[in-house]
């Protein structure tokens, strides 16, 4: 191949690939500006877990034990109490609650085989996840991490509507 | 695998043109923690050595302490990019040696899920492998598209990439509420994204140059050496579980198995191209067909599948993912082992790399298309 042929074949391929990148310059961009506009999060998405409460504000959480024995890496720590007191002051809906309710962020996989497991739906997943910390050992989240009644909403996502597009974020191509 | 023979003395090191490098394992273009012990004259690669196992996890271990159903998350995180089709050998192994009759919705469901993965794998290679040649406008696009399977995934499994997709039996959850329409509309989009990455790559002169004659290996060294899936395809062997052995729903699927003639970079690129559209094209047919009805088999609260041992594999997007399994009748598995399909491509690396450049060791770990999660385990 002499070196004119070269040179026109080079341009010619140089030439067809741009005009492909330069197409893109005016459409619309696909970047998503996190943190500065919130991302949306599926319904179905398995975030950081929520303890749940019932009306009366008390925990449903009755200790038994089932989200800790289906963990396959060993993330939960339950300690059980009673408490004897009357239905309505109770911290728990039933006389057993969870005195210490511990999950290990360092450990858990996001699998979702403990709120399969919740025979009281005490347990689901959220969507906060946004986990990262400084120091290792405050990814042990403890129940005043946990308990829906304590946790905050983030500005930095939303929760899908189940009828949503799975695209509606980004715009048309 | 080969050693190296490292001269150590001063005399040799000033005296000889040979001489050691060590790439990784924090090279980026090793693609996880790989460290390849290289001996070079000049640029030139005279020999070569690979050090693995900075990511070991021990999860064949692991998966001996833990009952049936938990050991599915762990397969997730072998082949982390291709979580889904891992999580399919597992359940489907189990499946098989409990005599379980899994409904025919969730076959098609499952073949449908499979294949998205499958694309989303190519196109992360695509997107690396053009990266570590110097193309870096596909890596943006090829992403993009990734992206939008990611949301698909997002929205039925609830994770992104460590899926924990099925259960044994079936499935977790039927498919979300406009699930078809999602999937129908990246399938109809595809084809026009596909054609933009040929238009940059495939006639694209820096491409072929870095691409055509580079790490060559015939058809005849990729048996021997046991590499499968698209490594083995691009030397001209089509050899496809999916065809061979079909599992899920693929004995039903109409689609063919690209081959590619030189065993060459370039037509292993060529290859995994022609994948992505018969992927396309089983996804089409597969929603097309797909049943109504259950998505769950009856299954047994304790899974105890009965004393002997099976062995399953499946078409991963790196190759043959295989699982040989022993139970003792048990509720927990004797022995889980793995054939991980990276590992055994990557014993082709130093046969391809000899005699070529030390960028060309980077095109070739690319082509080879390997994911560090399951050489280690």
């Amino acid at each position: 191949m002499s070196i004119i042929s070269d040179i026109v074949e080079n341009t010619k391929a140089i030439i067809k690939g741009m005009s492909v990148t330069f197409s893109y310059i005016p459409k619309e961009k696909w970047t998503v500006q996190y943190p500065d506009e919130p991302v949306t999060m599926q319904p179905r998405y398995r975030g950081q877990h929520l303890l749940h409460v019932d009306e009366l504000g008390r925990e449903k959480c009755v200790a038994c034990f089932l989200c800790a024995a289906a963990c396959p890496s060993d993330c939960i720590y339950i300690i059980a109490a009673d408490d004897p007191r009357a239905p309505e002051e109770r911290t728990g809906v039933d006389e057993r609650f969870a005195e210490v309710y511990n999950i290990d962020y360092g450990r858990c996989i996001f699998c979702g085989y403990c709120v399969e497991a919740c025979p009281k739906d005490a347990i689901t997943h959220g969507y906060n996840f946004e986990l990262s910390v400084y120091n290792r050992a405050d990814l042990l989240k403890t129940k005043d991490d946990l308990l829906i009644t304590k946790q905050k909403q983030s500005p930095n996502y939303r929760v899908a509507f189940a009828d949503e597009d799975v695209d509606s974020e980004y715009k048309e191509v | 695998m080969h050693q190296v023979e490292v001269a150590t003395t001063q005399e040799t090191l000033l005296d000889s043109p040979e001489m050691v490098l060590n790439m990784g394992p924090q090279h980026p273009s090793t693609h996880g923690v790989l460290r390849v012990i290289l001996k070079l004259d000049g640029e030139t690669v005279i020999d070569l050595d690979c050090d693995i196992g900075y990511l070991h996890r021990g999860m064949e271990k692991i998966a001996e302490h833990r009952l049936y159903p938990m050991i599915a998350p762990y397969w997730d995180r072998l082949d982390y990019i291709a979580a889904v089709s891992n999580g399919l050998l597992w359940v489907e192994t189990v499946e098989q040696m409990l005599g379980l009759e899994v409904p025919p919705r969730a076959h098609y469901i499952r073949t449908v899920l499979t294949e998205l993965n499958r694309i989303s794998s190519h196109l992360l290679w695509l997107a690396t492998h053009g990266l570590d040649i110097g193309s870096f406008t596909v890596l943006l696009w090829a992403l993009r598209e990734r992206e939008e399977i990611l949301k698909i995934f997002e929205r039925q499994f609830g994770a992104r990439l460590t899926c924990h997709a099925w259960r044994i039996g079936g499935m977790p959850n039927d498919t979300y509420d406009g699930f078809t329409e999602d999937v129908t509309q990246f399938v109809d989009n595809f084809p026009h994204r596909l054609a933009e990455y040929e238009t940059l790559l495939s006639e694209n002169r820096i491409w072929l140059g870095r691409t055509v004659g580079i790490g060559v290996i015939s058809a005849e060294d990729a048996i021997a050496i046991g590499l499968s899936g698209p490594a083995l395809r691009g030397s001209g062997v089509a050899w496809d579980i999916r065809k061979s052995r079909p599992y899920a729903a693929y004995a039903d699927m109409e689609f063919e198995v690209p081959v590619g003639e030189n065993g060459d970079t370039y037509d292993r690129y060529l290859v995994r191209l022609e994948e992505m559209r018969q992927s396309r094209l089983i996804v089409q047919q597969a929603l097309a067909k797909m049943p109504d009805g259950p998505v769950n088999a009856k299954v047994p609260k304790i899974i105890k599948p009965p004393a002997g041992d099976y062995y399953h594999s499946i078409e991963g997007p790196k190759g043959e993912i295989g699982c040989y399994l022993v139970s003792d009748g048990s509720s927990r598995p004797a022995r889980v082992r793995v054939r991980p399909p990276c590992l055994i491509n990557l014993q082709a690396l130093r046969q391809m790399c000899l005699g070529h450049l030390v960028a060309d060791v980077v095109a070739i770990i690319g082509t080879l298309d390997i994911v560090l999660g399951e050489i280690d385990r």
